[in-house]
């Protein structure tokens, strides 16, 4: 009998070209995502050295990063950013492409929204994109991470990575989540309680029946935010709804090679007697709807919570970083959650702007209207799919006789590099996921929630129990 | 890539807890396409006291006095003393290339976030990874001894403090090795071009599939 392995190990084994004797690897790339932002300097690279890409059918790519989200007809009128789309449509032109959905393709979005959604991101594969956010793909039982420029052209010229391995965590979510309790109250409630170092040198196995009660857009979610955690890689085990999802997608196999790849992919969980290096258990019936307080994903707490004070903490150092924070984001101490009132409201992000979400805003936003005091709702799908879906169901409608903005897919406020960014002291509910110091614009103070709780935020003008206004 | 054996050099002190890349080089500056030039722009939010743009004279814009790294004690420093979780946040290998850019050649810290630290080696700028005991100490040495330098020897991992106190740190072997020779990851990588191709056949017959 072969001994019991978790599923990183599976996935590791099955990816290692070359071990060496200090236990680094040449971990083999299935999948490629390649951005605008991270890659120009990968390509030139490459062909300052003289080098041909390994294998481009390999490559998935988009435009996203600095792309507008509104007046697509004028193009993008920033030169520093166009030029860098336009060098990722000539890069691309040059060097081929499985999939290349360019800036205003009907197909264009987030590389973390699009991957998934036409099946280009399938269990067993290991999948890199010059994106920390990578980790999302692991929702598919992938070995998913983010990975540097240089590591950018270390694939495209060989396909492989050299890899140390990770140490192996099992985040276990038991039990059932309350109503209004999403996804991302999950994963931030995590971080909150393992901080954003905790899962630093751990590969992450998201399991429990909560996790296993997500659909696969909700693990995303979760995934989505293993880095924030600490740890470059988050996924979850492949079961039928893994599979359910897959079915019929573009990329997705088809016919002889579907049923032999969904027999493979069954495979693709950790075995029974598997041993993990850490386990961290959580309880789903206790988590709150989340809100960040601070200038960290970990400085979180439930929406009938109140913002800590410096003194709170024993450690000097966290006890500063408390401080700082506090002053950054203009909160007193002891301040209820509920009365921080705020500015903007940013739905979108690789995190929260998938159908799913929009959906879940939507119901609650539907026959609402946000706040006078709001100055701007922004609506950003992830994908021009996305979008077109959510405009057949009318979503779209429902955003916009409330007083939101519906726009076009990107990342728009998420980091920032378009025209869409909160002005200095500016406080926003925002579906993404970070709210660090100037991450949505200069002095801008990021609030990090649910797309329900960003919806119930817009209508009040500050935090509420979303299951309270529902 | 630049040859790391020893390093002497000035010591700047950043006594921050999660210091995130996109503090470290704001996103407004990725959209370039180069690979030089960050430098001056590094940590731009806490640097200056005006908001930042590509293309700004950054000779004249007004500069932070509160900011640590822009006091004349720190000017010149090639080694940036840090504390937990630096690094953290977005990917992007700007980051190092702004620090490297700054003439920063190593890093000593608690602990760094794993993009960033594995960024930093492909740029020959080396990330050390020491107890808090001595940080804590360190910093405590920074801040009271003007001028105050550190020697790291890679081949034999030490840092050593001017009074010959030396602290031993880890390193994986592979990356020592590459950083003492200078070497081209990607050539490494190619003398096995072989067996990745071996492994891509295997791959195509066992799962057709993932090649579609
Ligand atoms: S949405 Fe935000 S986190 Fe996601 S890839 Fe875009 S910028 Fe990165």
């Amino acid at each position: 009998m072969t001994a019991a392995k978790t599923l990183y190990e599976k996935l590791w084994d099955a990816h290692v070209v070359h071990a060496e004797a200090d236990g680094t690897a040449l971990i083999y790339i299935d999948r490629h995502l390649v951005h605008e932002v991270t890659s120009p300097q990968a390509f030139e690279g490459l062909k300052l050295a003289g080098r041909k890409p390994w294998r481009p059918s390999s490559i998935v790519a988009t435009a996203d990063h600095n792309t507008p989200t509104q007046h697509w007809e004028a193009g993008i009128t920033d030169a520093v950013s166009r030029q860098q789309v336009e060098t990722l449509d000539a890069n691309i032109r040059e060097v081929g492409a499985l999939a290349y959905f360019p800036f205003k393709d009907k197909h264009q979005g987030i590389v973390h929204v699009i991957g998934p959604e036409h099946g280009a991101t399938l269990p067993g594969m290991t999948v890199v994109c010059g994106d920390s956010h990578t980790s999302t793909h692991g929702a598919f039982a992938c070995l998913a991470h983010g990975i540097g420029t240089s590591e950018v052209e270390h694939v495209l010229a060989t396909q492989c990575l050299v890899q140390a391995k990770s140490k192996t965590m099992l985040v276990r979510v038991d039990g059932k989540v309350g109503n209004g309790v999403t996804a991302k109250d999950i994963v931030l409630a995590l971080i909150g309680r393992i901080g954003t170092a905790g899962g630093s040198g751990y590969a992450i196995e998201f399991g429990g029946s909560a996790i296993r009660a997500l659909t696969m857009e909700g693990r995303m979610t979760v995934c989505n935010m293993a880095i924030e955690a600490g740890a470059r890689v988050g996924f979850v085990a492949v079961d039928q709804t893994t599979i359910d999802y897959l079915q019929g997608r573009s990329f997705a196999p088809k016919g002889d090679q579907w049923e032999s790849a969904v027999s493979y992919w069954r495979t693709l969980v950790s075995d029974r007697d598997a041993k993990f290096d850490q386990i961290v258990v959580l309880d789903a019936a206790a988590i709150e709807p989340q809100v960040t307080w601070g200038t960290s994903p970990e400085m979180v707490c439930g929406i009938h919570g109140s913002v800590p004070a410096p003194e709170d903490f024993a450690d000097p150092v966290k006890r500063e970083g408390v401080a700082r924070a506090l002053q950054y984001m203009g909160l007193s101490p002891r301040t209820a959650i509920s009365q921080i009132k705020i500015d903007k409201v940013f739905i979108g992000s690789c995190t929260n702007s998938r159908i799913e979400d929009l959906r879940a805003a939507a119901q609650v936003v539907k026959g609402r209207s946000i706040a006078s005091s709001v100055k701007l709702a922004l609506v950003v799908p992830g994908s021009g799919l996305v979008k077109r879906q959510a405009e057949a169901e009318g979503l779209d409608r429902i955003f916009i006789a409330a007083g939101f903005d519906w726009r076009q897919p990107g990342c728009s406020m998420c980091l920032a590099m378009n025209d869409d960014r909160l002005e200095p002291g500016e406080r926003c509910a925002s579906t993404s996921n970070r709210n660090f110091e100037g991450r949505q614009g200069a002095g801008g103070r990021t609030h990090l929630v649910s797309p329900a709780m960003a919806a119930a935020a817009a209508i009040a003008g500050r935090f509420v129990d979303v299951r309270e206004i529902n | 890539m630049e040859k790391f054996e020893k390093h002497e050099g000035l010591v700047a002190p950043l006594d921050r807890s999660n210091v995130d890349t996109d503090a470290i080089i704001p996103k407004q500056f990725l959209k370039s396409i180069k690979r030089s030039g960050f430098g001056p722009n590094a940590f731009d939010e806490w640097r200056y006291l005006d908001h930042g743009e590509p293309g700004m004279d950054n000779s004249v814009r007004p500069r932070n006095p509160d900011f640590v790294l822009n006091q004349e004690r720190y000017q010149g420093a090639s080694i940036l003393l840090v504390r937990v979780n630096f690094g953290c946040g977005s990917s992007r290998e700007h980051a190092p290339w702004a620090l490297q850019d700054c003439g920063f050649r190593a890093l000593i810290g608690e602990s760094f976030a794993d993009i960033f630290f594995n960024n930093c080696y492909k740029n020959g700028v080396l990330p050390i990874v020491l107890p808090k005991a001595e940080i804590d100490a360190l910093f405590g040495l920074t801040e009271y001894s003007p001028g105050f330098r550190l020697t790291i020897d890679l081949p034999a991992q030490l840092v050593v403090r001017p009074d010959g106190h030396k602290i031993p740190f880890q390193i994986d072997p592979f990356r020592k090795e590459s950083l003492v020779n200078g070497w081209d990851e990607i050539g490494l990588t190619l003398r096995h071009a072989e067996k990745i191709r071996e492994f891509e056949e295997r791959r195509k017959r066992e799962h057709a599939w993932l090649f579609a």
